[in-house]
């Protein structure tokens, strides 16, 4: 990085804003994707929206790359950059700007902590559903950028499904404000859903308008055994079939569930081939009578034991621990690579009986955890990058569950996106047309490429 | 360093919100995840072990509040010390770490010796003189820090006034060999002695031996290797060789040390010492039942402030809680966040006091918001390091050690 550029960011930001020392750049290099790495020229730690428009005026005017990042959970290589870019942070713009109880929508910074806006929106009886495992360390940017998904989203939908309004810094500095708080809006192109997973090659969130429910008055949360996988995974799309849509449809394995318990301690079974955590939300009386219906489906598909939490605070415990599953899983190896391959909801058995295939196939160790009731499933390879041969064999595991899901009319990532991690496989995909539009669009946003480049494709 | 303790962490971020310094900064470089990096770097040879690198990972609390919270089985905090110690071994400890961890801390009647002057110092009233005129601020930070962390010095060392053999009220129904904490001997002497009593009264003949000496702790902060093994030596001989059930500590930081004592496979009986070893609250607790018959009231709204060495090192979460909650009429509320550090580490609150102070002020305020009048925690450390938050911001709220508000209930 040229001195000058330097000084230039150090007059927008602040001298305590700018890091450059090696340390620093080497713990901005990372983020929680495994196998990718690549240290920042600079990274940049801006006080608000005001500064951000500063430093991309200034970086593409000097045409230098910027990264954004939240808080560096992504799963996809997102917020990996090279030496000859910047990375900007967004921890110091994290301010709950309103929560607005008479349109029921929230704005805040995108540095603020999902986990922390549903605290404060919660409080006033509001609820803001989207909540990834990551919620406690992830940011509103990130989950924006990602298009996150959760455990609530088979009832509640994605991070998109509540993203009203949009400020959004452009490539050279420009500000784009698109939507708000109405909640009709045709005028034009719809240009927030655009922006809602552009994982940071399309613009930089300076204010995020989100729309709030109002929370449910009561939920149900149960664990159910089965000695066998494919029963859970019939259980799953039975349930479904059964008109009953829980809040949470969650699925782990053998594998997961030794390792979730190993840490959490909530008394999983240790006996069993898969467990449903399923939770049911809203009035009382309604889901007193769809816990009974989901536990009767449960029975019928041969689960050995089902279990209800006895009290709120039980059921918050199981739901945290199965947020810890893909960190619990490195438990057992240095390494875990995980996928996020998502088919249609009736094709979750058949999902399930190839990851199965294709570990034993491979040679392979692979637990599986997942958002069930959204047909998105994490198959996790347990493995040690040092061992490259069966790092090589875990990718070609994981290309013929790719192949798999986009055969059965699925996708290749659910909610980790694509990033650097996945741009292989998209093409596959989207085809010709699709890539074409999708540079196409990126172009328009970003004429010279310096947002977040070698993203997506 | 075992190079696959530090790719075992896969960088989910989980470590994050828990460490009090990343909480201050949000700064990757003061976070758990971050500290790893760092190491592995070194390890790797991608970074130099530079004085700025040492200075971040300096940062760490020791607290340990992120291995709790780590799913993958990651223990930043003790891989940033065994990186320390290795460093100093290679190094060798610096001359004022060469003083205290080898020539004084060793040595029971040196460590008291050397205090003598500072008691002194407070009983002729030299302190208030001293800190009225701001004396102190002629003197380096660290020194300035210490003299206002430092309570009044009780008249004598509890070493050196406590009998060997504390008979069991009633028949004898155990025996109990007591550690006594460096500091809680010299600073918390009440406390200790309330440690003794509540065991008696529940029939254990406690033997405290003269012989034993410092836990090593302070040696495994400083870097010092040797010298923690030096003290486990000394110690694991004079506890094995007594006919006790248990050996009992009420200092957080002791009993966190002692039970990792047995890690050190090459201490012959260790296993036997540390496996022995239980916090005051974890033996008090085993007779919650028999207490809550002997417990009179004490009407007064108390919080409990977990040490990072009793809950994160130890997991003892649930006991302290159990034996506050039955004491009649005792109020008990939840301190938000009770097991983040309160800044103390060690000599942290000296080394890097405004890190400290700030991670103090997020304490003190949740103890307000909590509204108790008594803070009640299990650590000598998390004593000094609240008592001198407290006194200055809220001094009309007591602070006391679990067996003291105990054994108040016990005499009502
Ligand atoms: C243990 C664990 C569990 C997880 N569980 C889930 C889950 O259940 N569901 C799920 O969907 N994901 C999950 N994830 C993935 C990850 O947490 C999400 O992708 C999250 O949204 C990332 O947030 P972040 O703040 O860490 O973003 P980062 O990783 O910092 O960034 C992610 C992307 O967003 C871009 N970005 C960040 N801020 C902005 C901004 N202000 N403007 C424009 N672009 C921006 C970055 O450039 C990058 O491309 C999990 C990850 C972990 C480690």
């Amino acid at each position: 990085m040229q001195e000058s550029f330097v000084r230039e960011l150090r007059n927008i930001a602040g001298e305590r804003n700018v890091l450059t020392d090696p340390e620093s750049l080497a713990v901005y290099g990372y983020d929680s994707t495994p196998e990718l790495e690549g240290a920042p020229g600079a990274v940049i730690l801006p006080s608000g929206a005001e500064e951000v428009a500063r430093i991309m005026r200034l970086c593409s005017g000097s045409g230098i790359n910027v990264t954004v990042r939240g808080s560096g959970t992504n799963l996809s290589g997102g917020t990996i950059s090279s030496a000859d870019g910047v990375v900007i942070q967004t921890s110091r713009m994290n301010r709950i700007i309103e929560i607005d109880e008479e349109n029921l929508t929230a704005t805040v910074e995108p540095g603020v902590i999902t986990s922390t806006l549903h605290r404060e929106v919660e409080a006033l009886g509001l609820f803001y559903p989207p909540d990834p495992g990551s919620m406690n360390i992830s940011t509103m940017g990130g989950n924006i950028a990602e298009n996150s998904g959760g455990l609530r989203g088979l009832k509640y939908g994605v991070t998109s499904d509540y993203v009203m309004g949009l400020e959004t810094v452009l490539a050279d500095g420009g500000l784009l404000k698109t939507g708000g708080k109405a909640v009709k809006d045709v005028a034009g192109y719809r240009i927030n859903p655009l922006l809602v997973s552009s994982e940071g090659t399309l613009g930089f969130f300076t204010g995020i308008t989100v729309k709030l429910i109002p929370k449910p008055k009561a939920k149900i949360t149960m664990l159910a055994h089965f000695p066998l996988l494919q029963d859970a995974a019939y259980a799953v799309s039975s349930i479904i079939a059964a008109k009953v849509i829980p809040a949470t449809l969650e699925f782990l394995d053998k594998v997961t569930i030794r390792c979730v318990e190993d840490f959490a301690h909530v008394g999983l079974p240790l006996d069993v081939d898969a467990v449903l955590l399923v939770e049911v939300d809203g009035h009382p009386a309604a889901i007193a009578e769809e816990a009974i219906s989901v536990e009767e489906i449960c029975r019928k598909h041969n689960c050995t034991f089902f279990q209800r939490a006895k009290d709120a605070d039980e059921g918050l415990k199981l739901a945290a621990a199965r947020r810890t599953a893909l960190s619990a899983l490195a438990r057992v190896k240095p390494t875990t690579i995980l996928e996020d391959a998502t088919v249609p909801r009736s094709c979750i058995a058949a999902m399930l009986k190839i990851i199965r295939e294709s570990a034993d196939r491979h040679n392979v160790t692979i637990g599986t955890f997942g958002h069930a009731g959204d047909g998105n499933l994490h198959p996790t390879c347990l493995t040690d990058e040092r061992d490259k041969d069966e790092i090589a064999r875990a990718h070609a595991a994981f290309e013929e569950i790719f192949d798999a899901a986009i055969a059965m009319g699925g996708t290749i990532t659910g909610e980790h996106g694509i990033g650097v991690a996945k741009k292989k496989y998209l093409p596959k995909l989207s085809g010709e047309n699709g890539i074409r539009i999708m540079r196409g669009i990126k172009k328009v946003f970003d004429p010279a490429g310096i947002l977040n480049p070698g993203k997506i494709f | 360093m075992d190079y696959v303790r530090l790719i075992n962490c896969m960088r989910c971020g989980m470590c994050l919100p828990s460490c009090p310094t990343y909480k201050e900064t949000c700064l990757e470089t003061a976070s758990p995840r971050g500290r790893v990096a760092l190491v592995r770097k070194i390890q790797e040879g991608q970074l130099l072990e530079s004085e700025r690198l040492l200075h971040y990972l300096s940062l760490c609390l020791d607290c340990q509040a992120c291995a709790s919270a780590c799913p993958c089985g990651v223990n930043p905090g003790e891989l940033v010390a065994d990186f320390t110690c290795e460093r100093k071994e290679r190094d060798g400890l610096g001359f004022m770490e060469e003083v205290i961890l080898r020539h004084l801390l060793p040595h029971p009647d040196r460590l008291e010796a050397s205090v003598a002057p500072l008691r002194l110092y407070q009983k002729i009233g030299l302190q208030r003189v001293v800190r009225k005129l701001g004396i102190m601020k002629v003197f380096p930070e660290p020194i300035e820090r210490m003299e206002s962390l430092l309570p009044a010095l009780p008249r004598r060392p509890l070493r050196q006034e406590i009998m060997e053999v504390t008979a069991a009220e009633g028949s004898e129904k155990g025996r109990i060999g007591f550690f006594l904490g460096c500091v809680m001997s010299l600073v918390f002497t009440d406390a200790s002695r309330a440690t003794v009593r509540l065991l008696s009264s529940l029939g254990y003949t406690v033997i405290t031996p003269k012989s034993q000496v410092c836990c090593g702790a302070p040696n495994m902060l400083g870097g010092d290797k040797k010298g923690l093994e030096e003290a486990a030596r000394t110690n694991i001989d004079v506890f094995n060789q007594l006919d006790v059930d248990f050996i009992v500590t009420d200092c957080g930081g002791c009993g966190a040390e002692l039970k990792k004592y047995k890690k050190n496979a090459e201490l012959e009986g260790s296993e036997k010492f540390s496996s022995k070893v239980r916090d005051i609250s974890e033996i008090l607790s085993l007779h919650s039942e028999e207490l809550s018959k002997k417990f009179r009231p004490l009407p007064m709204k108390v919080t409990y402030h977990d040490p990072c060495h009793i809950a994160h090192c130890q997991g003892i979460r649930a006991e302290p809680r159990k034996l506050l909650r039955i004491v009649p009429g005792l109020e008990f509320s939840e301190l938000e966040a009770a097991d983040s550090c309160c800044g103390s580490g060690g000599n942290y609150n000296i080394t890097r006091p405004e890190m400290a102070e700030m991670i103090l002020d997020r304490k003190l305020e949740t103890i307000r918001k909590s509204g108790a009048d008594v803070v009640v925690t299990g650590n000598p450390g998390c004593l000094l390091q609240l008592k001198e938050g407290l006194s200055r911001q809220m001094p009309e709220v007591r602070l006391m050690h679990l067996t003291e508000l105990l054994v108040q209930s016990l005499d009502a």
